[in-house]
């Protein structure tokens, strides 16, 4: 009962904040929002008994990409942005995209856990990290080899960008 | 981001600032100018591309009064302009007067006027290290050195009354007699400030950060510091071996024996190790002098009013900011006709712009405090 | 009276109690750290320090929570007032939930996670958004691009902060911070010594992580860039204050879990014995420490110039023998008690020392230009991180895997680890602004 409280509360924050966070005019506030989405999401991961996975989305997803997100929000010209229309004639086009994946999720859930592949069981056992860090190095080695070369790549071509600026 | 304020008298507005250029005002108000300097950078980026240093705030018309005063009344005046190293704006007035009256302060007078400006130098570079290291970021030299300074303010204190704007000379050579216990007392000092001077070289001399934040940053060629009028330690760090005290000795120079630091490459870490050294240089002065203050009278026989014949004399002193020059023009009565003073820290702020070009913001505080300014010198 | 609680918050009930004497011990804790500071910087700067306000100062930090508190609150009129009002809680809500993993003894923690040392370095680098958003509320340029650079400062030398740590992991073999204590105790060496550097680069990574000298450029640079603390005064201006003690003593706290041994006493396998009573003779240090602690106040009285500092003088003697006494009471105590009682004392020492250490270095360097800084962090202190982190995981390997001799593989991957770190400094001293100069020529 307790649990199903804790899960109700964060899943109401996140649902709330994700809502303020797409009608907010001020860009900054939206993006508080996200955080407090992805805080949120972070606090189910915790529940599902992901330990590692909760601290792994406020690191870096929290503490890493959302204030890179900010950081270019504050620096970017933000007289613009507030100028911009909220709805704009694009608005029936998302509505429908919207309309569609609520159906997906609703049809989903009705056909219920069967349809989903089961999650990979040594991941649910009592030491979550270990449990991550084994599967990532000996299972999924090449996709975490090749994401980390992605990621390299990435950071090289920023740092060769901002240079050639200066 | 353009900052474009249209004032008529600075050319540092007046042309196009680019897409990344902002104007960066140090307002008279601020910590680490040591005084109402303001100071207007042209800023690329980080990257300082202009300046401009505006003057002018503590501008007294010290001059424009002395032509109003008779010879003696104008004295004390001369300790307000560089009011951190009083005695010896006292001594280059003194004696330039005197080279007007071509008079001579007796030997007794010009050892004891030898002292008390070395003295004073050590003082001045104190509180110059305390700053200059607080605007770095080195929080505890400041206190060190106003503990040391305190001694020779104690000295002069006893000597004369007073401790900043001090008086201590006359013309034709002193008023008061050395009081009892003086020879000991800077004898003691001298001999405990060795190991103060090395309890601060230790805190700074080798540090990674004070070097990493000192080492390159201001640079001044020889070429430039001569072209520019600059003297004094800012000087000889630039490798020109230049000290009046040497060059053309005055009071009782010519007796004693000492170095005169010179580095190489002018830049604000030669500077700190130039005045470091002159610290220690000033010490072994005044050591050599208390050994041996001769006897005799202190006041050369001059007159109480004073009337030099009409001419002008150019007398320089060896200030602890630099070539400290009294320009007096007399008229042949009491009371001088132009006294006009060659202040050495407006001649080597000059260099500030210098030094600032292509430096990074963070850079300038460093460069000010490195120049070595006095507002009261710059402004008179 | 346990038995009166309903069984469904019996788990609950000792957290929230600690969690309650933590926030409401933390803001007075923090307070007297400041008067600390202030009175270790005289001491270093031959002066004495607040001695006005109550006798020595004591009541200093009461007298300044009192007048912030009193202070008119000033809202700029252009500001963003949400974030206004949002950025200092940020920061002080993050400062404190960190406790919550924070081992202060054996039975002394909020919450065992599983993952509690990463959870502390998430919470530590969401505080980051108070002072983001605190520069960003000040509405003004400079002082956004002041936190802007004190954020950069932050998340780069978490990066090296963490590396560090992650050698001292590697000996724990957990991130559960119980444990961290405990593999220390098991193999009766605190980790300091198994791995110096990693806890150097940790010292470093700590020490710009909460802003301290020297890397306080974004701070006291004030003189052109404002700091993202100028538009706030009063009480809201405390809280950022409380947020960067807190904070210092949580980085305090995680330095000496994971490299001092957290609440061991000093050789935790060492059971010599008291005369051949059951007391051990290491056990007995708290109580002989504060005796000595309560002796040299006791000598220190007569010294006093002034009547109420005498007495106080005195009082504090007598509180340490009363300390003594209880330290040494708990020693015939169930082992619970005596370990909880010492866990706390050896725990609160480590601290301080590793405070006391941030003090020191504070007030010894001058600070680091902002480009400095950034090059120490990037070029110096994350490649040695990820060295010491590839040398201590060698000497485990070689131990165990190959069953090397555990001080000879520490000491070779030691050596490899420090003239590695010689050659990176080596690297490090071109200085910049000779580069600046040719090219402004």
């Amino acid at each position: 009962m307790f649990s199903q409280a804790v899960f109700y509360f964060f899943a109401a924050l996140a649902v709330t904040s994700a809502i303020l966070m797409v009608t907010r005019r001020n860009i900054i506030h939206g993006a508080v929002f996200l955080i407090t989405t992805l805080l949120a999401t972070a606090g189910i991961f915790l529940q599902l008994d992901a330990e590692f996975l909760f601290v792994v989305q406020i690191i870096l997803y929290v503490g890493g990409i959302m204030v890179l997100f900010v950081f270019v929000i504050m620096l970017v010209n933000l007289d613009v942005s507030m100028r911009l229309v909220q709805f704009n004639h694009q608005r029936f086009v998302a509505g429908a995209l919207a309309l569609v994946l609520g159906a997906q999720v609703f049809l989903a859930l009705k056909v219920g856990p069967g349809v989903m592949p089961h999650p990979a069981q040594q991941i649910m056992s009592p030491k979550n990290t270990e449990a991550v860090g084994d599967a990532l190095f000996t299972h999924y080695m090449l996709p975490f080899e090749i994401a980390s070369i992605l990621l390299l790549v990435a950071m090289i071509g920023a740092v060769v960008m901002a240079k050639r600026r200066v | 981001m353009t900052d474009v304020r249209k004032n008529g008298s600075s050319d540092v507005c007046t042309t196009v600032l680019g897409a990344d250029e902002i104007i960066l005002n140090m307002g008279p108000q601020h910590p680490s100018t040591h005084g109402v300097l303001r100071v207007k950078l042209k800023l690329d980026g980080e990257r300082v591309v202009d300046s401009e240093c505006i003057i002018g705030y503590l501008h007294r018309g010290v001059e424009k009064i002395a032509e109003h005063r008779s010879y003696q009344q104008f004295a004390p005046y001369v300790d307000r302009m560089d009011y951190v190293a009083a005695v010896s704006n006292g001594l280059g007035y003194c004696e330039a007067v005197e080279k007007l009256l071509n008079a001579e302060a007796p030997p007794r007078a010009r050892v004891v006027r030898t002292i008390l400006t070395e003295l004073q130098r050590i003082a001045s570079h104190l509180l110059w290290l305390g700053t200059h290291a607080l605007d770095i970021g080195a929080l505890t030299p400041v206190f060190y050195c106003f503990r040391e300074r305190e001694e020779i303010l104690k000295i002069f204190e006893k000597y004369c009354g007073a401790r900043l704007t001090t008086h201590a000379f006359r013309i034709g050579g002193l008023q008061y007699e050395t009081y009892d216990g003086f020879e000991e007392e800077v004898k003691r000092f001298c001999q405990d400030f060795a190991q103060k001077i090395d309890e601060y070289e230790t805190l700074l001399t080798e540090n990674r950060i004070w070097v990493g934040r000192t080492k390159g940053v201001g640079i001044l060629n020889a070429a430039d510091a001569i072209a520019l009028g600059v003297t004094g330690p800012v000087l000889r760090a630039s490798g020109v071996k230049w000290d009046l005290r040497k060059a053309q000795p005055y009071a009782a120079y010519d007796q004693y024996e000492f170095d005169i630091p010179t580095r190489e490459t002018g830049d604000t870490y030669d500077r700190y190790l130039v005045r470091m050294e002159e610290m220690r240089q000033s010490r072994r002065i005044c050591l050599q002098a208390a050994e041996n203050i001769p006897t005799g009278p202190i006041m050369a026989k001059v007159g109480k009013v004073l009337k030099p014949p009409p001419g002008e004399v150019y007398h320089s002193i060896e200030a602890p900011k630099g070539e400290l020059g009294y320009y007096i023009v007399s008229d042949g009565t009491t009371q001088p006709y132009r006294v006009r003073v060659r202040p050495p820290s407006f001649i080597n702020l000059q260099a500030f712009d210098k030094m600032a070009r292509g430096s990074l913001v963070a850079d300038v505080v460093a460069i000010i405090g490195t120049i070595d300014i006095v507002l009261g010198e710059v402004d008179r | 009276m346990m038995h009166l609680i309903p069984p469904a918050i019996v788990p609950y009930v000792l957290p929230v109690v600690y969690a309650l004497v933590i926030v409401a011990v933390l803001p007075l804790m923090a307070g007297y750290i400041v008067l600390l500071e202030r009175k270790v910087m005289a001491d270093m700067q031959a002066r004495l320090g607040p001695m006005r306000v109550g006798p020595h100062g004591l009541l200093q930090p009461i007298a300044d929570a009192v007048k912030l508190l009193l202070k008119e609150d000033i809202v700029p009129r252009e500001a963003d007032r949400l974030m206004f009002y949002v950025a200092p809680l940020v920061s002080v809500t993050m400062a404190l939930l960190a406790y919550a993993a924070m081992p202060f003894g054996p039975a002394f923690q909020i919450a065992d996670l599983n993952v509690g040392l990463l959870f502390i370095l998430a919470v530590s680098s969401l505080g980051i958004y108070g002072i983001v958003l605190g520069g960003w509320a000040s509405n003004s340029h400079y002082s956004l691009l002041g936190a802007l650079r004190s954020a950069a400062q932050l998340v780069s030398y978490e990066t090296a902060a963490g590396l560090g740590l992650v050698s001292g992991l590697l000996l724990a073999g957990s991130l559960s911070m119980k444990d961290i204590v405990q593999a220390q105790a098991d193999q009766g060496v605190w980790f300091i010594l198994v791995a110096p550097i990693g806890f150097f680069v940790y010292l470093v990574g700590s020490i710009a992580e909460t802003n301290r000298a020297p890397f306080d450029l974004p701070e006291a640079e004030s003189e052109l860039v404002a700091g993202y603390m100028t538009e706030y005064s009063g009480f809201r201006w405390s809280l950022y204050f409380l947020a960067e003690y807190a904070n210092m003593i949580i980085v305090a706290g995680i330095a000496t879990t994971l490299f001092l041994g957290g609440w061991l006493r000093p050789f935790p396998r060492i059971h010599e014995h008291l005369f051949g009573t059951s007391v051990e003779l290491l056990d007995a240090l708290p109580s002989l420490i504060f005796l000595a602690i309560g002796l040299y106040c006791f000598r220190l009285t007569p010294r006093q110039p002034v009547q109420i500092q005498k007495f106080v003088m005195a009082a504090a003697g007598g509180l340490c023998l009363l300390l003594a006494g209880a330290m040494a009471a708990s020693l015939f105590a169930p082992p619970t008690v005596m370990q909880g009682v010492h866990g706390g004392f050896w725990f609160m020492v480590k601290v301080m020392a590793y405070l006391y250490a941030f003090l020191w270095i504070r007030f010894t360097f001058p600070r680091y230009r902002f480009d400095q800084l950034m090059r120490l962090g990037w070029r110096f202190l994350i490649p040695l991180a990820l060295v010491n982190v590839i040398g201590v995981g060698t000497a485990i390997v070689l131990q165990q895997q190959w069953g090397w001799n555990p001080r000879v593989t520490e000491l070779v991957t030691l050596a490899a680890t420090i003239g590695v770190a010689i050659w990176l400094a080596s690297e490090d001293e071109k200085p910049v602004a000779a580069v600046v100069a040719a090219d402004g020529e």
